[in-house]
């Protein structure tokens, strides 16, 4: 029993990280202002849960201008619609 | 109901090469373990980089190598000066790494022996490492400015490093008479927060002009340019009568801002090529800078004094197995920030993780974003996102960044600074 355990402990932490590899990586990126998974104090909002729908549509009309922004409009001119759509999956899905 | 335990070959298959090598080693050290980081300095990129190694992978031994039980952070520390906040409301601890499973070890770390993969400790402990992740910040360039030391920093204080310093400048200004003259001199790039300077200018001018509206700040800058140059001359302007007769600050660049020499005794500055003397009531002299001891003394630094390293993983490329990240670390074009530490200290958490479970790094992401106060409800930002670019440099998102609108809700962004500070702080020390 502990080494079915053991076994399932020593393989690698990635497996099962919701909108992979580069979700994780540039979601981490976001916690500097947005707080630690995504969760934020003061007037920055919390993206922590969010609906996945939502972060990508906000994210591509920060992008496009569509949606005017202090900040966020210039941030998301750097990333492409695979990497929001992977952000979005991970901020979505991080667990309480 | 228990399942049968596997068989012992299809337990070791399922672990690979690298998995087998690791359980060996573990085995041969008595513990379950991945691998063993050692990080030094625990500022923003080094406890960024501790907590983050331990979320990214818990079977990781993490050690954190940091003389201070608290850290008073740089940023913020301005608007401390400027009277916006106090300085227990920006002096973190170390309890939230110490909940993540990183060991705390308060000491300093006085020698690196890559050859042995162990650092040592001023009190006589030595630690292994199968990884090392040096975040030493950085030291002064104590010879650049005559009459500049360690000796005269009390009387002059850098406040470039936050804590002590900057309650004695605090107190300083506070000290000081209505119509005294605060000078700040700012050097020449690289240097740590390139807009600390002139943030610092800024609340120290609206505190001035609360309460001692006679006086003047006066910045003698190396340089001819700054960062976020305009937006900040704009809320001078607007705040201070920048520009006009009874302007609060006075901003003298290039050649004729160079400071060459300093007073402490009567608090002055000399500067440009025809010596010219400037005498404050409060000098604050931000010196030159380079990488944090540490990093220089093991041969982690190259003859401009920083650190060159692989930017995709923060590898030395001095040293083999040693990370260097943050402000001592050769990162451009970002600059040197607090919030590139931490960004970095993600990117380079990630990579080390990977290098010990026997994978290639996966593809980086940056972003800076510098928050700066002009007033307490006047903020402006500057931001950038980073990649990696096909010769494995990083540059710069061609298209996205950039300074704020001219036309922008600076009140917004005033209230978006303050909520980044209490963020990041979590983000890194939480």
């Amino acid at each position: 029993m502990l080494l079915v355990i053991c076994c399932g402990a020593l393989l690698t932490a990635e497996t099962g990280v919701a909108g992979g590899a580069i979700g994780r990586t540039i979601g981490v990126a976001c916690s500097a202002c947005h707080g630690p998974r995504g969760m934020s104090e003061g007037a920055i909002p919390s993206i922590h849960g969010l609906p996945a729908k939502q972060i990508e549509s906000a994210m591509r009309a920060y992008r496009s201008g569509k949606r005017p922004g202090t900040i966020m409009n210039r941030i998301a001119k750097g990333y492409t619609d695979n990497q929001i759509a992977a952000i979005a999956q991970y901020f979505a899905n991080l667990k309480p | 109901m228990f399942s049968p335990p596997l068989s012992r070959r299809v337990f070791l298959k399922s672990l690979g090469a690298a998995g087998l090598a690791l359980l060996a080693q573990s085995r041969a050290r008595g513990a379950l373990t991945r691998g063993r980081v050692v990080v030094i300095g625990g500022g923003f990129g080094g406890a960024t980089a501790a907590k983050y190694v331990r979320l990214f992978d818990p079977w990781i031994e993490v050690t954190l190598v940091e003389p201070k039980r608290s850290y008073v952070t740089c940023p913020a520390s301005n608007w401390v000066l400027g009277g916006l906040r106090d300085l227990p409301s920006i002096t973190q601890t170390y309890a939230g790494l110490a909940r993540h499973g990183v060991r705390l070890i308060h000491d300093t770390a006085t020698v690196i022996e890559p050859g042995e993969r162990q650092i040592r400790l001023k009190g006589g402990a030595i630690l292994s490492y199968d990884r090392l992740i040096v975040s030493p910040g950085i030291d002064f360039r104590w010879q650049a400015i005559e009459g500049y030391s360690a000796q005269t920093r009390m009387a002059l204080p850098h406040a470039w490093r936050a804590g002590r310093q900057t309650r004695l400048l605090r107190e300083q200004l506070v000290a000081m008479r209505d119509g005294g003259t605060v000078i700040i001199t700012a050097p020449q790039t690289p240097y740590r927060c390139p807009p600390g300077p002139y943030e610092r200018a800024s609340v120290i001018a609206q505190y001035l002009k609360a309460n001692k509206p006679k006086s003047k700040v006066l910045i003698l800058d190396a340089k001819t340019a700054f960062t976020k140059q305009e937006l900040f001359i704009a809320g001078w302007e607007k705040l201070y009568g920048y520009g006009s007769d009874d302007s609060l600050i006075e901003w003298v660049s290039g050649p004729d801002g160079q400071v060459r020499a300093v007073d402490a005794r009567t608090k002055t500055a000399i500067a440009g090529p025809l010596e010219e003397k400037y005498k404050g009531d409060v000098l604050n002299v931000i010196p030159p800078q380079m990488a944090g001891f540490i990093a220089r003394d093991a041969g982690l630094a190259d003859q401009s004094g920083w650190c060159p390293i692989d930017h995709k993983t923060c590898e030395s490329a001095l040293q083999r197995g040693i990370h260097v990240i943050g402000d001592a670390a050769i990162h451009d074009p970002m600059p040197k920030s607090a919030y590139v530490a931490n960004s970095q200290a993600k990117v380079c958490a990630d990579a080390v993780v990977a290098l010990l479970n026997g994978r290639t790094p996966g593809e980086p992401s940056w972003i800076n974003t510098c928050y700066s106060l002009v007033g307490s409800e006047y903020g402006i930002s500057i931001a950038d996102v980073y990649a990696l670019n096909a010769r494995g440099v990083v540059e710069s998102m061609p298209g996205a960044g950039g300074v704020s609108a001219t036309d922008a809700n600076h009140a917004l962004e005033a209230a978006y600074a303050k909520s980044w500070y209490t963020n990041i702080v979590n983000d890194t020390f939480a």
